[in-house]
This record gives C-alpha cells, structure tokens and sequence, in this order.
C-alpha cells in the first residue's frame, strides 16, 4: 500500500504547471486534493513518473462572480468550501446541496471541484451537477492557451475526458441560476459517503405543468455521467409519469456494482426519478 | 524524504508519533485521520512533503485541549472503545465535529463520524459519548445519559 517511487514537482506557477504537462504529458499525474489520486497511488493503479502538485497555486482557489451573473469556481476550490460559501448557496444552490453528499468531512476538506471533474469517476457528484448545470470546463496548456469545453462534451467513457495529456483543467463555470429555476439532488448509497449505487442530479426552470430545460442526470449508472434525455422530454412534454418512466428505463443501462444488479440499478433511478418529480411539486399518478 | 512517503508514515516512521494508525492506507477507514492547520484530514492520502510550512497536529499532541479531554473521558465511560485501533481517529474527527457544533443532533454525530471505521463497539457506545462531551461541554451534567 505504498506508491512506487515517482518525481516530485511542486508548481511554482501556473506558467511552470504548463510548462511540465508540456514536457510529460501521459507520464505526469496532477495532485489537486489527493483524495482519489493518492489512493490510485497507494494501491499503484497509476505509477506516474512524474506527480505534479498544484496546491500552491492559489489563484486556482477563487471562488468568482462572472459578468453574466454565474460562478466561476477555480479547480482547487474544496468540497467543503462549496458545502459552506454563502454565494454557493444563492447562486448555485444545486451545487451546495450535492456537496454534502461527497465522502466523508475529513475527504472534503481536502478534495478539489477541478480533480473530481478531471478524474470523473462515474459515481462523483461534480461531474453529473457540470452537466446537470451545462457547465463549462475550462483548460489550459502551454501549446494551445486556453480553452472551454461544455460539461455535456467533456466525459467522453470511463475515467476518459476530453482533457489532452498536456492540459491543466483551471476551473468550471456555472450559468447563474433564473429566478425560477428549481434543482434537485439526492443519491442511494449502502452507507453515507460511499459511492453512490445511483445518483441523479436535476436542474429546471419553470414550474409543474411548464416545464423547460429539465436536465435529469444520473450517475453511478453508466461509464459517464448519463443525461435522461428522452425521459426529460416526455415529462416537458405533459406524458403521464409511467410513460416517463418507461422511457428511463429504456435509455439507462446500468452495471451491476459490489450491491445492486443492473435491473436494481435500474429501479433504484426510477425511485429517484419519482422522488425528483414529486419534490419539484409535479403530480405522480397512479402508483 | 521520499516524495512517496504519505504523511501518516512519516508520523510514525520518522517522528515516532505512533498514535496515528494506519488501516486501509487508501481513504476508508479513518484511523489515520490527523490535523493539518485545523482540518481533520487523512493521513494517508497526504504526502508527507505536502505538510511542509503546515501545523501537524496528531492525536498525542492534542491532549491538552478541553474538547479532547471531554470526549477522551466520555470514551472511557461509555466504554466506546475496546481494541482502540480507530480511537484516535475517532477522537480527532469528533473534536473537530464538537468545535463547528457545540449541540449535534446524534444523527449529525453519526454523519459526522462516518468516515471513521470501528469493527469491535458497533458505533452506538461512540455516539453516547460523543453526545455526553458536548452536553458536558456546554455546562451540562450529563448525569441524564441513561446507562445501559
């Protein structure tokens, strides 16, 4: 359970973090909060030549207002500073109720907004709520400046991004939530903190009967987060619950995880999806 | 120092603070959890070399705090340990718990506590004790905790 031996490099700069992606591409690992690299480590699942840390570039730590209204959210804002920031709470509220989801206290004080979205376990929150919200990613490398990547564009498969092996992710922005925009966030775990078995983050804006931009995503079901779009467009469209849910249960397929089967899986996100509606004040229908 | 050398070894290993304890050494179980400028953190998923410049604060040097001392003989009453693997961990993420929320409800005791793993209490002595700290340290008796 110790990591095989690998380079050590602590960026001085943003410019000197570019600069050793540059130079080492696939064989750098970058060390934002730790909490899923040093383990991959500890287990060597990974066995980077180089580990580059990130933390003392503090200008990543910001947590900003954007001309639009939104949130920019450097990469190395922490779990627990989204759980608690008062302008989280107000314009991002999505973000701040699917915080306290994440792990542990003792792995939020630590884990990052830009390593969860880099590494994008498939069961993280942060990557589902990016695209629940159409985030965007920002990247930067020292070949090509900087660029925007839509969350819905960036998890490509399993732990696969659209990040390039000498790019730094630098931070997410969040469009800033309309005064009727409504957001619901809830996952099923086997014990708090664990990943979750099925999760589903969702953002709308209107009200029962008048729905639009109803994004519906789950996570823990799929190799990526997984965007319910035909479910999402029966519901807009005024179908009844049941035909909704049939439509969900058609475009999700899950894994079976270490507890559930593919088919619980499956119920478990019709659960969720019921939840979601009724919380968001829509009427079910015969149960 | 080898960069790959995580914070809880080199506690153990180069300071001879053995109170911090290794379990899983991937995250899950807690009994490594120390304090890094305040924060309970992990001492497994920190690398030595990341604490450079930072206040380490592990579960010896913590004696001295009323929080502890409260939850320490709380522990001791309410017999919420037996083979004391994971005490340590407990104890340092509950002080941390006690100093945000003087009054936790035992839910958020045990939302609190659950990064921390025990295989021999079952959790329900450690929740007690918790709660008798807090009561004690708000001024309270305590003397109201029912025994078993």
């Amino acid at each position: 359970m110790k990591p095989a031996p690998f380079a050590y490099v602590r960026a001085e700069s943003f410019e000197h973090a570019l600069d050793v992606l540059a130079e080492h591409g696939d064989d750098a690992l970058v060390l934002a909060g730790g909490q899923s690299l040093v383990p991959m480590l500890n287990l060597r699942l990974v066995q980077p030549a180089v580990v580059l840390d990130i933390n003392a570039l503090h200008a990543l730590s910001t947590i900003d207002t954007h001309a639009e209204g939104g949130l920019r959210l450097g990469a190395l804002v922490r779990h627990r500073e989204i759980a608690i920031h008062p302008v989280i709470a107000t314009r991002a509220p999505l973000l701040r109720a699917a915080a306290p989801w994440i792990a542990h206290p003792a792995v939020r004080h630590r884990g990052t907004l830009g390593g969860s979205l880099a590494l994008g376990d498939p069961a993280a929150e942060w990557p589902a709520c990016a695209v629940a919200l159409d985030a965007t990613i920002r990247l930067a490398s020292r070949a090509r400046g900087e660029r925007c990547v839509a969350a819905s564009a960036f998890f490509q498969g399993l732990y696969q991004s659209d990040r390039r092996a000498d790019e730094l992710l630098v931070g997410c922005e969040f469009p800033r939530a309309s005064d009727d925009s409504v957001f619901f966030f809830r996952e099923l775990a086997r014990r708090h903190g664990d990943y979750a078995s099925v999760g589903l983050a969702v953002s709308a804006r209107g009200r029962p009967g008048a729905w639009q931009d109803l994004r519906l995503v789950f996570f823990g079901v799929g190799d990526t987060p997984v965007s319910a779009t035909a479910c999402s467009a029966a519901l807009i469209a005024g179908d009844a619950f049941a035909d909704a849910q049939t439509r969900l249960e058609a475009e999700l397929e899950p894994r079976a995880d270490l507890w559930f089967s593919a088919p619980a899986k499956r119920h478990l996100a019709v659960q969720l999806l019921r939840d979601a509606w009724r919380d968001l004040g829509n009427p079910i229908g015969g149960t | 120092m080898s960069p790959r050398e995580h914070l809880a070894d080199a506690l153990r290993q180069r300071c001879g603070l053995t109170g911090t304890h290794l379990g899983c050494e991937h995250g899950v179980c807690g009994a490594c959890t120390v304090r890094v400028d305040g924060a309970a953190i992990r001492g497994c998923l920190m690398l030595a070399v990341q604490a450079d410049g930072r206040q380490v604060r592990t579960i010896e040097g913590a004696g001295d705090d009323p929080v502890m001392q409260a939850l320490q003989h709380a522990f001791v009453e309410r017999n919420a340990l037996q083979c004391g693997y994971c005490t340590g961990g407990f104890l340092l993420t509950a002080a941390e718990l006690l100093e945000l929320d003087p009054d936790p409800s035992r839910e958020a005791i045990r939302e609190y506590l659950s990064g921390n793993l025990c295989r021999c209490t079952g959790y329900q002595a450690i929740v007690d004790a918790v709660e008798l700290a807090a009561r004690r340290l708000r001024g309270q008796s305590g003397t109201d905790v029912a025994l078993p």
